[in-house]
């Protein structure tokens, strides 16, 4: 063989292995999908946490390449270093990390000292079931279509760990989907809020939340674990770890930890969860009309679940006396995106009556959504696991 | 460090109560969750007379125990004892150190009952006996605890297999054993070291599908299971509140020098919040216009901490004490 063959048949060899020799439509419109990510959490601030990680790992994951050459680069090729990291996601052990850092950062206060709030919380989850509903009318089976309702839970953890169980090959549609609805949540709830709202019930004034003592904030974990976990055994690993790293948090002796949880522990997972959620939208498995569907899907999910909170506000308010009346804006805050749905509520709040600060009362059922969410996977997961 | 902690003797007393309250709570945490997981160990399927079935690594037709590992987790079965004799219940101990011995989650082991314990960990020191009853038995590693037993009928016939309906389950939906005799034949596949079901599908999954097509059902039970959890959860915190505040009200009567039952018969406003007497003081201080009068006079002085790692609060073995 001529020196110059074989420098022309290496070359040759190596433009076969070139994304640019590789590439294809599907490749480009996944890379659009994952710049516009970047792009919304840079430009628009549109929670910059998730969509970065999530947008660059679109990218690292539609690079294209040769699948048959055995490169072992690829986030499904087994071994691979993605594919390691992956298993996070899919062996479904990130959701539960990220749950204790959620645990560790939550104030539970708001919620100890208004109890009736959890079930704004409860009555939220509607909108996973809703959406379960109408998944089934879509042809889905019923393990995908709860794997797909999770979304209206609107909680990135909770979608990823359940469709891990219940629908591995839907995962990344479910896990990218929640978590740009997630982000979407300024523009999706105000005008549902607006809906379904009377101008007098947006100014109605909440009493301030009593103070809540030390010891009860500790014993909250600790119950909030057993009671939910006997009645959703299924539910453990996100209750579990939820209510432990709140016990770290409140226990006041664990400090260190409990820093650790919330900061460092959950910044490592966020950044492993997000990038790996985005590299497994591999084009030839993420470009489907399933997918469309389960968009359009957590779209809905998510509609109904915000509509439900208010609406239930406003039942529960025919049986409150007068002074115990609940504003219906904090409704919305029943989905377990935390804090932002609540900050919404405020924000709206203070569009109608500049006095009338509704962050704190908020953050009741907005936590409460979280352990809501956790228990309906629970739920989803003992009945079609 | 250790020293260093206990340089006084009535601390060194009290971490070794502490020390030995942890090593009692890890032995029984220990002997527990073994005793659990042991437990989850079924004898699955048996074949007394072997003359054409699977063939053991020597290539011999022997008779065969089929153990099945029930639960979700790996299951260490080392020290286990199998026996054919309820007087006897440490006929073979299943031997240490075979990394065989750990049986996956939800799978088997096949034990050759041949009598000849020399040709390996599987090999049993018992045989089983064609024509009459055959008792068989899984003792703990105490020879006492019974984990599973069987009784196969002496009817069975060559090859065929005594084995359970569904693996690991102990008894049917009558509450009946759930065993049966397998002869190859129709369904009744003769399973060693494999399921004796073969689950296509997700039998949930199926269920659903059929009985609850647009998921109303479903939706009815997983609320009325997160409702009922969240307001579980409420009712519990408005018990604990209730008691909370009764308490924390008591504590500041008599950090007062109040008695409770003497500030009982005065009565209280029900929600004390303090609202009422912030804005008392507030109309006093208003009406009464005492305003603070500041000196105006703004003092700056430069303050110069010597820095030594040794008073560095980085160093410090905890980060924030408590107080």
């Amino acid at each position: 063989m001529q020196f110059s063959d074989f420098i022309m048949q290496n070359l040759s060899e190596f433009w076969h292995l070139t994304g640019f020799y590789n590439a294809t439509w599907q490749h480009f419109v996944m890379l659009a999908v994952g710049l516009f990510f970047i792009w919304l959490a840079i430009k628009k601030d549109f929670e910059p946490m998730l969509l970065v990680p999530i947008g660059f790992g679109m990218l690292i994951g539609n690079i294209p390449f040769n699948t048959e050459a055995g490169l072992e680069i690829g986030i499904y090729e087994e071994g691979s270093v993605l594919n390691i990291l992956y298993n996070g996601v899919s062996a479904g052990w990130y959701p539960p990390l990220i749950f204790l850092g959620i645990g560790a950062m939550t104030d539970f206060s708001a919620l100890i000292a208004n109890p009736k709030l959890m079930l704004i919380g409860a009555a939220a989850q509607f909108g996973i079931f809703g959406a379960y509903m109408v998944a089934l009318l879509l042809g889905f089976a019923p393990d995908q279509a709860g794997a797909i309702a999770i979304i209206g839970g609107a909680d990135g953890p909770t979608a990823i760990f359940l469709s891990s169980k219940l629908a591995p090959n839907l995962m990344g549609a479910i896990a990218v989907s929640a978590y740009s609805y997630m982000a979407l949540v300024p523009v999706i709830q105000p005008p549902l809020m607006r809906l379904f709202t009377t101008k007098k019930e947006r100014l109605i004034k909440m009493k301030p939340a009593r103070a809540v003592s030390q010891n009860e904030k500790i014993i909250f974990p600790i119950v909030g674990m057993l009671l939910t976990c006997f009645v959703v055994p299924s539910g453990l690993p996100l209750l579990g770890m939820l209510f432990f790293g709140n016990l770290l948090r409140e226990c006041g002796v664990c400090t260190r930890l409990a820093k650790t949880a919330s900061n460092a522990l959950t910044d490592i997972v966020t950044i492993l969860l997000g990038m790996t959620v985005g590299a497994s939208t591999q084009a030839s498995e993420f470009l489907t009309a399933e997918t469309i569907g389960i968009f359009a899907l957590g779209f809905m999910a998510f509609i109904i679940a915000s509509s439900s909170g208010v609406l239930f506000v406003k039942l529960f308010n025919l049986i409150l006396p007068k002074s115990k009346k609940i504003n219906p804006l904090i409704g919305n805050a029943g989905v377990s995106a935390v804090p932002m749905s609540a900050r919404i509520s405020n924000n709206l709040g203070l569009e109608y009556d500049p006095s009338n600060y509704l962050l704190m009362h908020a953050m009741g059922p907005n936590v409460a959504g979280v352990i809501g969410s956790a228990v309906a996977a629970g739920v989803l997961l003992g009945f079609l696991a | 460090m250790v020293t260093f902690l206990c340089n006084t003797p009535f601390p060194r007393v009290k971490m070794k109560k502490k020390l030995t309250l942890l090593l009692v709570a890890m032995v029984a945490f220990a002997t527990v969750a073994s005793a659990q997981g042991r437990r989850g160990l079924r004898i699955n399927e048996v074949m007394v007379v072997n003359d054409s079935s699977v063939v053991d690594d020597y290539g011999r037709h022997s008779a065969w125990i089929e153990l099945f590992n029930s639960t979700y987790a790996p299951l260490e079965i080392s020290s286990v004892y199998l026996t054919v004799n309820r007087d006897s219940t440490k006929m073979y101990p299943v031997p240490l150190g075979d990394v065989n011995t750990e049986i996956p989650p939800r799978q088997h082991v096949i034990f050759w009952a041949d009598g000849e314990p020399s040709k390996g960990t599987f090999h049993t020191s018992f045989k089983l006996t064609p024509g009459q009853d055959n008792w068989i038995g899984i003792y703990d590693a105490d020879g006492l605890t019974l984990i599973d037993e069987v009784l196969i009928p002496a009817s069975m016939l060559p090859n065929t297999s005594y084995a359970r309906k569904i693996d690991g389950v102990k008894y049917d939906e009558n509450d009946a054993e759930a065993w049966e005799v397998r002869d190859g034949s129709g369904n009744k596949y003769i399973t060693p070291s494999s399921n004796n079901i073969i689950k296509d599908t997700n039998n949930k999954v199926e269920m659903f599908s059929q009985q609850d097509e647009d998921g109303f059902g479903m939706t009815i039970m997983a609320m009325a299971i997160v409702f009922s959890a969240l307001l579980l959860l409420c009712l519990c915190f408005y018990a604990i509140s209730k008691i909370g505040a009764s308490v924390n009200r008591r504590n500041k009567e008599r950090s007062h020098g109040i008695d409770p039952s003497e500030a009982a018969v005065a009565g209280r406003p029900e929600h004390d919040t303090g609202e009422e007497i912030a804005a008392i003081v507030m109309a006093l201080h208003e009406h009464l216009d005492t305003h603070d009068q500041e000196s105006t006079i703004l003092t700056i002085n430069k303050v110069k901490r010597a820095y030594s790692p040794w008073s560095s609060k980085i160093y410090s073995l905890r980060e924030t004490p408590r107080h």
